[in-house]
This record gives structure tokens, sequence and C-alpha cells, in this order.
């Protein structure tokens, strides 16, 4: 009796590899890529043979021959007879330099009034309204000329520059303030403020870990702030007080020695922060409300005051809806920035723009531009994301 | 899905091949005669050489450059389409194509002649840089000028020489640099900058046009660069390099034989021989460039001589009041001269 053999069950032909869905799928991706590189490919050569056919030079060679352009204002060391390339960087840092203070100040003024915007003042929150309201609804590029124009035609000439403080002038060349001297023991100054922050950290951490084991409270806060401000105070009073000011003042045509801040910087400053702020403002509040109700009152319930309320149970929860939309934010303001080539700040727009017109390599201007505003934007993304997962609901 | 990105990527491809193929078609000579009209790039607004008037209409030197290019042409001169640059477009619109000639105060320099791939044609108005200042600083020299803040445009020669000079002369100065016209115009004149300084044909064009009261402000005696301003056209673009060249050549050509717009019909009997073939009455000269043989005729019929041109836009009898210094006839001391139509 022989049993029924499993080889006599036909089994299904096995299809060909070209009606297998997971070798199908990998060709078709390939073959997405290669049309993309190809097409990528013929744009680049295209591009090289037609600029070849109108006799216009092409290469990044250009970096290295003498700019023999001035720039207004610059953080780092820069004449006419630098590269193209230091001038570039000149353009770089002056981007970063307003982005940078226009991101934090665009923060703290977009949480105070994204704050307010809840208040149970009635003033307060129909003022902040109308503030959201105006200025997320002008175009950024008017409200740039219009503080450009107020600070210009609002100031006197420098010959007859306000005096708000003592060695503090307003005039329509800017903003000119005292300048402490540099003296070798500000570098101790420095490294005490150094030691006394990271004192200030290891305290809190400290604290933090003796409250989780014994709940005893500790005021880190104030020690820390003792250390940070204290430490270099200590170091600045043995060293026997040295500070030698740079006063400014009219010389010839201008101000000269302190420090100054030209109408272009502060009406590109003051747009960017006023702009930016009206949308950060809208995302707190948002972020705040999202939060439910039922946390704050369980929270009052457990004895919390308001203001542990809001830092221990209300933030960590509305910075989760926060983070995401306030980066967006964060990368406008830094390609915004940009718009400071029609007020005439320096920036890299604008010192690529001339750089351009000048040897005529347009084509590889706008390269270097876009290359770095990708840059700058994918480190501020990368960043705000490593912050966003560390504040993220962390799932037990 | 997938077919829709080969789609995508299909219709890229066709895209690029269709600019490469109108990137191919470059004699602008059989385009400009195809299409009706010359497409002339000019300045957004500069007084006497492109400005719009309250109506619209390019006034100006410059203009009247194409316009005697589309006389000799169409024998018509508005058969021109004229599209306003700033200094930092200009090139950038020749070398694409977008505009046929480039009529618009710009400086004859070898580095533009050769790596932006352009070429110039004939010099129409011999410039220099300068400094204007407002009276009341009681400045009267460029040397003065140390620590000064100066506004400039981006992108042109004149942002260049004012660095050279400042570095030659070991002076410092800071620029405030803005790239539309009447925005770097305002900023000097509301006290944003101490001087202004661009060729003395602009400052003098400025200061007529935006200065509240034209007398408030001198331009420096100093003439820190040469400016020769020409119209320019693509390199490689022969024909049509001859055909603007010679244009502005008859144009010298028909003021130093006495031809203007008034008396241009009755040199039709002349019996120099020079006036003659310039006309056209002995024929051959248009021919040689592929236009009519009333070319010339028309030029000068419908828009003037040389003279004619300059006194209308920048002359005594012009708001700019400039003089004619070095751009008179060479037979009168000056540097235009035209070269023989034979």
């Amino acid at each position: 009796m022989a049993s029924p053999s499993t080889d006599s069950i036909p089994r299904p032909a096995r299809p060909p590899f070209w009606r297998n869905p997971a070798v199908r799928g990998v060709f078709y991706q390939l073959l997405f890529i290669a049309v993309v590189v190809a097409v990528g490919g013929f744009l680049v050569h295209n591009t090289l043979v037609n600029l070849g056919r109108q006799n216009i030079a092409t290469g990044f060679g250009f970096l290295h021959r003498e700019a023999s352009f001035a720039i207004g204002e610059s953080l780092i060391a820069y004449a006419p007879s630098d590269t193209y390339a230091r001038a570039f960087l000149v353009g770089l840092i002056n981007t970063l330099y307003v982005a940078v203070l226009g991101i934090v100040l665009a923060t703290v003024l977009g949480t105070v009034i994204g704050i307010a915007r809840l208040s149970r003042n009635w003033l307060v929150a129909k003022l902040t309204l109308v503030y959201v309201e105006t200025f997320r609804n002008i175009p950024l590029a008017l409200q740039l000329l219009f503080w450009w124009t107020f600070l210009r035609e609002g100031a006197p000439s420098p010959r007859q520059a306000w005096r708000p403080l003592p060695g503090v002038f307003v005039s329509d060349r800017g903003l000119e303030f005292p300048l402490p001297q540099s003296n070798p023991a500000h570098l101790w100054i420095f490294l005490a403020f150094v030691v006394g922050l990271a004192g200030a950290v290891a305290v809190s951490g400290w604290a933090r870990r003796r409250q989780m084991a014994t709940g005893v409270q500790f005021p880190s806060g104030w020690v820390g702030l003792a250390l940070i401000v204290g430490l270099p105070l200590l170091v600045f009073l043995t060293a026997g007080t040295p500070l030698a000011f740079d006063w400014p003042a009219l010389k010839g045509f201008n101000f000269a020695g302190g420090g100054s801040v030209s109408p272009e910087f502060a009406a590109l400053l003051f747009g960017l922060t006023i702009y930016t702020a009206s949308f950060i403002a809208e995302i707190v509040r948002a972020g705040i409300l999202s939060v439910s109700w039922g946390q704050s009152e369980a929270a009052s319930a457990l004895g919390l005051r308001p203001g542990l309320t809001m830092r221990l149970v209300v933030l960590p929860q509305a910075l989760r809806v926060i983070i995401p939309p306030i980066t967006s934010q964060y990368l406008n303001l830094t390609k915004n920035s940009s718009l400071a080539v029609i007020i005439g700040y320096p920036d890299l727009v604008s010192i690529a723009n001339t750089t351009m017109n000048q040897t005529g390599q347009a084509v590889e201007g706008i390269a270097l531009i876009m290359a770095v505003y990708l840059a700058i934007s994918l480190t501020i993304a990368l960043s705000m994301n490593l912050y966003n997962r560390a504040v993220a609901l962390v799932e037990r | 899905m997938r077919i829709k990105h080969w789609l995508v990527g299909m219709g890229a491809i066709a895209v690029m091949l269709g600019l490469a193929a109108a990137a191919e078609a470059g004699a602008t000579f059989d385009k400009v005669k195809q299409a009706g009209q010359i497409v002339c790039g000019v300045n957004t607004g500069l007084a006497g050489f492109a400005m719009p008037d309250s109506q619209g209409h390019f006034a100006g030197l410059d203009v009247d450059i194409c316009k005697a290019l589309a006389a000799a042409l169409f024998g018509d001169v508005s058969k021109v389409k004229y599209v306003p640059l700033t200094a930092q477009q200009r090139f950038t619109a020749l070398q694409s194509g977008e505009v046929d000639v480039l009529s618009r105060n710009t400086t004859w320099t070898l580095q533009r002649d050769t790596d932006l791939g352009l070429n110039f044609t004939a010099v129409v108005y011999y410039d220099g840089q300068g400094f204007m200042v407002a009276k009341k600083l009681g400045v009267k020299s460029a040397k003065e000028l140390n620590g000064a803040t100066i506004c400039v445009q981006p992108g042109t020669t004149t942002e260049l020489n004012l660095a050279d000079y400042f570095r030659a002369n070991k002076l410092a100065f800071k620029p405030v640099v803005i790239e539309k016209l009447d925005e770097v115009e305002s900023a000097f004149f509301s006290g944003r900058c101490d001087a202004y300084t661009t060729d003395r044909s602009g400052l003098a064009a400025t200061r007529a046009a935006r200065a509240s009261n034209p007398d408030d402000y001198v331009i420096l005696p100093e003439v820190i660069s040469k400016e020769p301003l020409s119209p320019a056209v693509r390199q490689g673009d022969d024909q049509w390099n001859d055909l603007v060249r010679w244009v502005i050549f008859a144009l010298f050509n028909a003021e130093e034989k006495g031809i203007t717009s008034k008396n241009v019909d009755d040199m039709l009997k002349s019996d120099d021989p020079d006036i003659k073939r310039m006309l056209g009455v002995t024929p051959g000269a248009g021919k040689s460039l592929g236009v009519d043989d009333k070319w010339a005729y028309n030029e000068i019929k419908l828009v003037g001589n040389y003279g004619e041109i300059f006194e209308r836009n920048v002359g005594e009898s012009s708001p700019l009041k400039l003089a004619r210094g070095l751009n008179n006839l060479w037979t009168k001391g000056g540097l235009i001269y035209g070269m023989p139509i034979r």
C-alpha cells in the first residue's frame, strides 16, 4: 500500500523573476535613480556647454582672486586686497550673526507675546492680538524698508547726534557705544566665568539627584547664579578692576572708537525679530492651549504653585507641540535674512551678488549661496530635531 | 506613481533640450529682423540716459542709440522693446539672450569683454567717476573724504574704483552698498552717507532729478577713473556687432559732416562723396551691413546726429547741463571719432 506521494500534487509554477514584486520594486527604484542622475548630469553638461559656447569662464578659480571691493561692516578683518573667498566668509559671518541674534530675540519676544495673548487682562490680550495680526500680515520686505527709512530719516546727522547716555550716540550713521578696552586680565575673568558655569551645572545635577533620593530641596538656582556672577566678579576685583573704555568720538565725518551698530543691521534685526516673533507667539499660544486644563487642575490639586505648574507640568507638554513648527520659523528667519540685500546690509547674498557681477560667475555664485543656506538650514533642523527628541514623550 | 515620476523626468529632459535649442539659435541679426523689433536693455531710471516719462516712454542718450538702431534696421524708431535692468541684472540679461543689445551706461573693461562673453561696440559717452557731497559739509576735494561714509551701487566698476582710489591714497571709508538706484540716491539725500559716487554724468543726472535743491550739492573736481560707456552685444555675434557699431559711427560722422535731422533731406543733393555714400545716394554701404541703403538717412532723419542726441538729453539745454568736454568731436578737441564709411 503505497502512500500517495507528495510529489504527485502539482505545485504552482514559480513565477518568472520579473513578476516578483520585490524584484520589480528594486528595478523601478534603480530606474528612477538612473533617470534622476541622467537629468542632473544632463543639466550640468548642458549648462557647461552653453556657458562655453557663450565664451563665459567657469569654475571656482575666481575665489582666489583679489576681491577689490570694500564691505561696510565685518566681524573679521577684511580689506579690498583680500580674496573673494574671504569676502564670502565675511558675508557668511554677517548672515550667521544676524540670524543667531534674530533667533534668540524672536524666541524671547515671541514667547512673551504668546503667553500675553492668553492673559486674563483684556488690554494685554488685545494689544498682543493687534501686534500679532499687524506684523505677521505685512510683507517682511516692506517692514525692513520701513525700519530702515525710519532709522535713517528719524535720526539726526552725526554732528547733531543724540546722547541718551554719556558716551552713547544715536545718529543716522547708527548707534555708537563705548567698548571696554582689552586687558590681559579679561582672559582670567572669562575663565572664571567658565569655571562658575561648570560649577553651577554640577551643583544643579547634585541637587537634583539628592532631591530624587531624599526629597530634600536645595536652592541650586541661587547658588548657580552666585557662582556664575560671583567668581568673575571676584577675579575682576582682585585684579584691581582693570576696566578702561574705548569711547566713541566724532572725528571728521563719523564716529571713531567704541562699538557701533549700523542702521542697516539694526533695521534687519528689528524687522526679522518682530516679524518672526509674531509667528512664534501664535505657536507658543497654540502649544500652551494644547495642554488640557485638567493637567493644571491636577497639578494645583497636588499643591504645586502656578509657576511650578507652568514649569513642570504645562511647558514640558506644550514644548512637544511647539518645537516642530518653531524649527520652521528659525529656518524661515535665517532664509529671510537674505532680504538684507534691499537695505544694503552686507550679508552672504549681497556679497555673492556683488561677486557674481564683478566676475560674471553667476552659476558658481548661486551654487555657493544654495550650498551655504542648505548647510545652515540642515544644521538648525538637525539640532532642533535632537532637542525635540530630548523633550518628546518617552513611552515606557 | 512611478510612471508619474518617469513622466516628470522626461518632461524635464524635453524642457532642457528646448532650452539648448534656443541657445543654439545665436545669430541675433536674423532673430531681430525676423521678430521685427529690437529688445534693448536700458537703465531702470537715470535722467539723461534712460528714464521713463510720465507716459512710460523711455528717453535719453542710451535710449536714442536703440532708436537709431531701429531706424537703421526698420526705418521706424518705435520698433524697440525696452527692458529696464539694474546694474546686477544687465550682463546676465544680455548673456541669456533676454536682450539683443545692452545700451545701459556700461563701462568697457577687459574683464567684461573677455570673461563675461561680451563685445563692446563703440564708446557713446566718455565718462569718469566722481563724488558728490552736500555743500554744507564744506568739502573741496575727494582727498578730504577720509573716514567718510560713501553710498555706492554694487556690481559696478564704480564700487571697485572707489576701493582702489581710497587704497591708493591711504584713506579710510565706509561703503553703504544698495542695489536699487533710487534707494541708493535717497539714502544719500537723507544723509545716510557723506558722499555719493558714480560716473560724473550720473551724479549730474541724480542732482538734477532727485535733489530738492540742486544747488545744495557739489560734484568734487577729482575724476578718479576712466569710464568709456559703450553698448554691448554677445561675443561671437559678429554681424550684429558690426551693425550696432556702424550705426553709432554714422551718428558721429553725421555730426562731423554737419548733417542734422533738419537738413538731411537737403543733404541728399550734396556733392560730397562721403555724404553720398553715407546717405545711400551712392549705394553699397547698407548692403554690406545687411540693411537698407537708407539706414543712415533714417537714423539721422528720425533720431538726429550725435550732437543733437547729446544736446537733447544731457547737454547745456537739458536739466543735466553737461559740457561736451571729452565727448566733443575729435575736430573740436574731443574724443568722438567716427570711422570712415566707405
